[in-house]
């Protein structure tokens, strides 16, 4: 394996990784208040569709991340009604949400573009296109730095950007502000926040309206980003990888950019190998793409590190009278 | 005191939340621009008027009894189990193994050998994460969706790799031997000399999931099992107490409800494909949960739930085949009723808790 190819790996693990990532944050915000969410892959594909449908209409592809924002946070007021305002099970009201996500998305998009769940192909600004850094094309011929900095760091969408630029903030967000000290207590210890004078219902709120929103822009990334319209069924379980990131990170931001680009990086390279042959033994596509599944599976296990949830995690919180 | 009766919780509260979830249905449809009244038209007269729809629906319903039933044994000891998909593919390769290369002479024996092994992956599978969360705390939601995505994995591997027959380009198992065809209930129909349901998948696993109904009612409220199961469910501090193992529990009831999603398999590989193919759960395993949460956790509502999904699921083929709605309609009303009976189920039970006491108060002064 040459320098190219390793960059050309490494490029598609960055595309690859970057929906993870936003929908691995998205989760994390909600998480850490203490409302668990395994509907992000529901939230996405909503996403993804708003997005593709309204980029096409309009033309525009910054309509449709708007477009793409709302439908998700639809989705995300409706788990926020079930699992703050009427306390349901939180798990319950994921599953309903993904689902409700599966069946609108090809019965609108059946319904609107008669293309059995299709959007039409998005071209031009209907697409986010790509940036090219500056200096990108004239430090190209530097060895070893310029390749890196031409192929794998310049020549993104905005949105690719934008995800990495939201760990640090996310982090700062998390540890460094009121608001992210008041998100974290009450993913821990709701009855002490409420004690304080701080409404448990409206920080919860909030918390999953950043995940709406940031899995909003998951899933415009797939639509008008990596790929140009919108398919059925297109997240194919990205949510659920997003969700096994979030636990190999232990729910910490930095974590999550690590964990999200190991999953970025297998996914590359059975994309690039599907049958990855290591000398002694043959690795087939199959297991590679089980693999973030697995590994989650040894973590959640506590072999390698415990992963320990945020501790009022999936329980609604009822204010004593 | 009892905020209210008991037949209001048991029939009413689900009543409505299939009434709401009707009526968003119907508004869906409306916003597609088609007649709600036609679309349940369709529906009724494919899946239910006529002995070939009743074939197809009853097929459909003795899948969603053996997945419900897995999530609400689950259930009963707070455990909630989302990989029914998974342990139903497995159960599937189980029932592909037993029946490709064991000599069965007959369907009568080669059934109960698919059932023991249907059951046996099925259960094999939800080992791992029932000892995780048992013994690690690992959260169970979380590993039996992993176990899902890794069952897809290794069930796509083993066909492609393994059963895949030489010279087939298809991702599925040779056909199972002549000798081990369960008979359908039109064969059986028409032993006695009737004509019924013809061409229709249902057979002879719809009386052994009706059977899985009496034995689960049976395990649940009337073995020491079962009452330790749905102690360890309502306090596991209390269990631990009454020296209940919560270990132990915890891994009998997830060995249980992984049997009989696995048991599944006997209904749509043995019984209806005949081979192993890429797939064959379709989704089932996850009905089981909308068809638990509306049956309220009995075997009795799990019955008439899956008959009302079996209903769901043919009728939306019909609608797909005669009208212009596609059968994703059939996933939102799922989504909606797993919504409104399981997460919703406080904004239904509020204002009717409030409406009865209410009247209690009037009938008492």
């Amino acid at each position: 394996m040459d320098f190219a190819t390793i960059i050309q790996i490494l490029d598609s693990a960055v595309r690859l990784m970057t929906p993870l990532l936003l929908a691995c944050l998205a989760g994390l915000y909600s998480e850490r208040s203490g409302v668990f969410d395994i509907g992000l892959e529901g939230k996405m594909l909503m996403a993804a569709f708003t997005a593709a449908s309204v980029a096409y209409v309009t033309g525009s592809a910054w309509l449709g991340l708007m477009a793409g924002i709302a439908g998700s946070l639809a989705l995300s007021l409706i788990h926020g009604l079930a699992s703050i305002t009427f306390r349901g099970n939180q798990l319950i009201s994921g599953v309903a949400i993904n689902f409700l996500a599966s069946g609108l998305t090809v019965l609108l998009g059946q319904k609107i573009f008669g293309l059995g769940g299709r959007t039409p192909a998005l071209e031009g600004n209907a697409r986010f296109g790509e940036i090219t850094l500056p200096f990108a094309d004239a430090l190209r011929d530097v060895p070893v730095i310029g390749p890196i900095y031409a192929e794998l760091i310049s020549g993104h969408t905005i949105l690719v950007y934008l995800a990495f630029a939201m760990v640090p903030l996310t982090w700062w967000v998390l540890n460094r502000t009121r608001f992210g000290l008041r998100l974290r207590a009450v993913g821990e210890n709701p009855a002490s926040v409420d004690t304080a004078g701080v409404s448990v219902t409206r920080l919860r709120y909030a918390a999953i309206a950043i995940c709406g929103i940031l899995c909003g822009i998951a899933g415009a990334y797939l639509a008008t980003a990596l790929s140009a319209g919108f398919v059925k069924e297109m997240t194919a379980g990205r949510g659920f990888i997003a969700l096994a990131a979030l636990i190999f990170a232990k729910w910490r931001p930095w974590s999550a950019l690590g964990a999200t680009f190991l999953f970025g990086l297998l996914e590359a390279i059975a994309n690039r190998y599907p049958n990855l042959d290591l000398g002694i033994i043959t690795i087939p596509s199959m297991f590679m793409n089980a693999l973030p599944y697995i590994l989650t599976v040894i973590i959640l296990a506590g072999f390698v590190g415990r992963a320990i949830p945020p501790r009022a995690g999936g329980e609604p919180y009822v204010k004593e009278r | 005191m009892e905020k209210m009766p008991k037949w209001a919780d048991v029939i009413l509260t689900p009543l409505i939340s299939l009434l709401l979830a009707a009526a968003i249905s119907a508004l869906v449809i409306l916003a597609i621009g088609e007649s709600p009244w036609l679309a349940l038209k369709t529906m009724i007269e494919g899946s239910l008027g006529s002995s070939y729809g009743w074939g197809f629906t009853l097929y459909y319903t003795t899948n969603f009894i053996f997945t419900g039933l897995a999530v609400m044994v689950a259930y009963h000891a707070s455990l909630f189990n989302i990989g029914g998909e998974g342990q139903a593919a497995m159960g599937g390769l189980g029932v592909a193994l037993v029946l490709l290369y064991l000599p069965l002479p007959h369907w009568l024996i080669a059934l109960p050998v698919a059932m023991i092994g249907a059951a046996a992956f099925g259960a094999a599978w939800a080992f791992i994460p029932a000892w995780l969360q048992a013994k690690r705390g690992s959260h169970i939601v979380i590993t039996t969706i992993m176990f899902n995505f890794i069952a897809a994995a290794a069930l796509n591997y083993v066909l492609v790799n393994v059963l895949r027959p030489v010279g087939s380009m298809d991702p599925a198992s040779a056909r199972f031997p002549e000798s081990t065809h369960l008979p359908s209930l039109s064969d059986m129909a028409l032993a006695f000399g009737m004509e019924w349901g013809k061409n229709t998948p249902v057979n002879v696993t719809f009386f052994v999931a009706i059977g899985a109904c009496l034995l689960v009612w049976l395990l649940i409220w009337r073995t020491r099992l079962g009452y330790e199961i749905r102690a360890f469910g309502k306090s596991e501090p209390g269990a631990l107490y009454a020296g209940i193992s919560p270990v132990r529990i915890t891994i009998i009831a997830m060995l249980i409800s992984g049997g009989l999603a696995g048991l599944m398999a006997i209904n749509n590989v043995m019984g209806e494909a005949e081979r192993l193919v890429l797939n064959a759960v379709e989704g089932a395993g996850f009905i089981g949960i909308a068809v638990a949460l509306m049956g309220r956790n009995h075997p009795l509502g799990v019955f008439l739930a899956a008959l009302l999904f079996g209903f769901l699921y043919q009728g939306g083929g019909e609608l797909a085949l005669w009208t212009s709605i596609p059968r994703e309609l059939i996933v939102v009303i799922q989504a909606l009723v797993i919504l409104f009976t399981g997460a919703l189920d406080n904004m239904v039970r509020m204002p009717l808790e409030r409406l009865f006491l209410s009247m209690r108060k009037r009938g008492g002064a």
